[in-house]
């Protein structure tokens, strides 16, 4: 669904990532994971076409986006950005009606089957006793709740998620993750996120992109490239990397920092 | 907080809607026809006020007359009085609030800043020194309207161009207001210029007079005029509400949305420069209604531009309305409306600020 090749981007004449290539099908959850200012925001930006692309291919079921429209682009793409505070204190029914805009133009406003939309988004994500409530006043993570919706309501193909857990506690990041994944499975969606964290990769996602110091990149299973190497080299620390066995059965991979 | 279902009742639960009247969907038609009405007892008793005396129901009847054959029951002074004197200026107060509110409404939304006027980039400045300009060269009241008008246009696009220039990279939003803020610096230096080469016996007060804003010497003519502009780009921003709401949550969100922001911002901008422009060349600048109303507005009916920016109509008519009112009845003599706005304005802005934090934070 989603193919990139050889993509280069940065800003201005500054260059930032070099010679990205992944391919991203529906259903499937890929991992974004890196130290910080290593350029994952200005990857998510360049895919989202908010900056120019310095070289290589963005394709969308193998047509290059480069010159398509916004609208369009929303069809396909939705936004999932960090949550923060908008000015002015909008219900969050109308914060989730406001995904529908690249479905209803300009000069409209939602009507009945965009609200019907909206709060089946609301449904999916079990928020929908908050329609009513100030977006402004309800909490960090039901904010990011609130933009997940609003990306669903958008009805796209593709998901884009920058850093979706960071400033929220511990349940909610889990709790957080766990819809994602079940709405990338039931929405069919294939799913981009970041997240500092490399248990959430490990225990997620589908596959995993990581980004060294140097800015090298690897992409494949979760445990094939989240190593107790790339940890250490990338951030410094030393790991352990152990294979467990959890109560109901499933093999999963959990990282355990080494200690002193 | 639980993120994730909830099975208790939360305090932000549905129920909520039926107590909280100040956003229920059901009390906003109520607003809007209590607040219509408020303007239309405002309108009537604006005939009224001023040294010749003129009833009411009188003035009413004189309207309807133009309308219904009546028999008159009042002398030909007082029809001249409601009909060639104040009705123009009543019309005039309707016009120009709502188009300062709008604008300042719409300014708010698109910069995500609920202090900005719609003076923010530039237009006011701008027709200052073309009326002011005019006021030098001698011209009458159309030329001095025109140049006004014209200038304060050429004010905006000035701002635009520089912003569009610089904005390659960054907030392009605030570019675009700092671009403002030194271009309307700069015109207020040019008007100062012109002062200071005026004739300082009549030239001098007649600009320093048009800048301070009246609605005194206003007639149908002119009114007319400055009718198509205002309507038509408060019909463009009402029909853009929903659009201005999206705007609010930043640039790159509202393009992720699907948004063409830079298309988007540049029709708000011409609809608000052409609605202000031809409301300050019939009025001279008319401070604070811009910023004032629309946080009114707000507080009344929630941030929701498809309801903020008609409620914004129809209380920057009835302000701006209610004050010129006091404006030519409160002394002998009639004070300049910009500076009455100002000095009832800005405690009452004040006072909002303290008392209620609803509508921003």
């Amino acid at each position: 669904m989603l193919e990139i090749h050889h993509l280069h981007c940065g800003y201005g004449h500054r260059a930032v990532l070099a010679d990205i290539g992944f391919t991203l099908r529906e259903g499937e959850l890929l991992c974004l994971l890196g130290p910080n200012g290593v350029g994952k925001t200005t990857l998510f930006k360049t895919i989202l076409g908010l900056i120019p692309r310095q070289g290589g291919q963005i394709l969308i079921d193998g047509e290059d986006v480069a010159h398509w429209p916004r609208p369009r682009l929303a069809r396909w793409i939705g936004y999932v950005p960090q949550a923060h505070t908008p000015p002015f204190p909008f219900r969050v029914r109308d914060v989730v009606a406001m995904g529908r805009i690249a479905h209803h133009g300009l000069f409209a406003s939602p009507g009945a089957q965009d609200r019907r939309i909206a709060d089946a988004a609301l449904d999916a994500l079990g928020i929908a006793a908050l329609g009513s409530a100030c977006y402004t006043e309800i909490s960090g993570g039901e904010r990011q709740l609130v933009l997940i919706a609003r990306a669903l309501a958008q009805q796209p193909h593709i998901l884009v998620m920058d850093e979706p857990t960071s400033n929220l506690d511990y349940g909610n990041q889990l709790k957080v993750l766990a819809h994602v994944r079940r709405v990338a499975v039931e929405h069919e969606l294939a799913v981009i996120l970041t997240t500092h964290h490399p248990d959430h990769a490990l225990m997620y996602a589908t596959r995993a992109l990581v980004l060294d110091r140097d800015k090298r990149h690897a992409i494949g299973e979760p445990e094939a490239v989240i190593t107790e190497s790339y940890l250490r080299d990338t951030y410094g620390v030393a790991t352990e990397i152990h294979a467990i066995t959890r109560r109901d059965g499933r093999r999963s991979h959990l990282c355990v920092p080494a200690v002193g | 907080m639980d993120a994730g279902s909830r099975s208790a009742p939360a305090p932000h639960a549905p129920a909520a809607d039926a107590t909280d009247g100040r956003h229920g969907m059901a009390a906003l038609p109520l607003r809007f026809v209590l607040l219509l009405l408020a303007l239309g007892v405002i309108f009537v008793v604006s005939f009224a006020v001023g040294r010749y005396p003129v009833a009411p129901g009188t003035a009413l009847a004189i309207l309807a007359s133009q309308v219904v054959p009546l028999t008159p029951t009042w002398d030909g002074n007082t029809e001249t009085v409601v009909l060639g004197i104040r009705l123009p200026r009543i019309l005039a107060a309707l016009l120009v609030g709502a188009a300062l509110s709008v604008a300042g409404a719409a300014y708010q939304g698109l910069f995500r800043n609920p202090m900005v006027s719609p003076g923010i980039l530039g237009v006011s400045a701008g027709a200052g020194f073309g009326a002011a300009l005019a006021i030098l060269f001698g011209y009458g009241m159309v030329g001095i309207q025109l140049m006004a008008f014209v200038w304060g246009l050429a004010a905006v696009a000035t701002t635009w161009a520089i912003g569009a220039a610089i904005a390659r990279r960054g907030d392009p939003v605030l570019v675009m207001v700092l671009a403002g803020i030194v271009v309307g610096t700069l015109f207020t230096a040019f008007v100062s210029l012109v002062k200071f080469a005026a004739d300082p016996l009549d030239t001098l007060p007649a600009i320093t007079f048009w800048l301070m804003g009246s609605l005194a010497s206003i007639d149908m003519p002119d009114l007319a005029a400055a009718a198509l502009p205002i309507v038509l780009g408060i019909a463009a921003l009402m029909a853009m509400g929903w659009t201005l709401n999206v705007l609010c949550f930043g640039d790159e969100e509202a393009r992720a949305l699907g948004l063409e922001t830079g298309r988007v911002r540049l029709l708000v901008i011409v609809c608000a420069t052409l609605v202000t422009a031809a409301a300050v060349a019939i009025s001279g600048i008319i401070g604070l209604v811009g910023l004032v109303v629309p946080h009114l507005a707000r507080m009344l009916v929630g941030p929701d531009h498809r309801v903020l920016i008609p409620v914004s109509t129809v209380m920057g008519g009835g302000f701006l309305l209610a004050v010129d009112d006091f404006a030519r009845s409160l002394f002998a003599v009639e004070i300049p409306l910009g500076i009455v706005t100002a000095i009832v304005g800005a405690p009452f802005f004040l006072y909002l600020l303290r008392h209620s934090r609803r509508g921003w934070n």
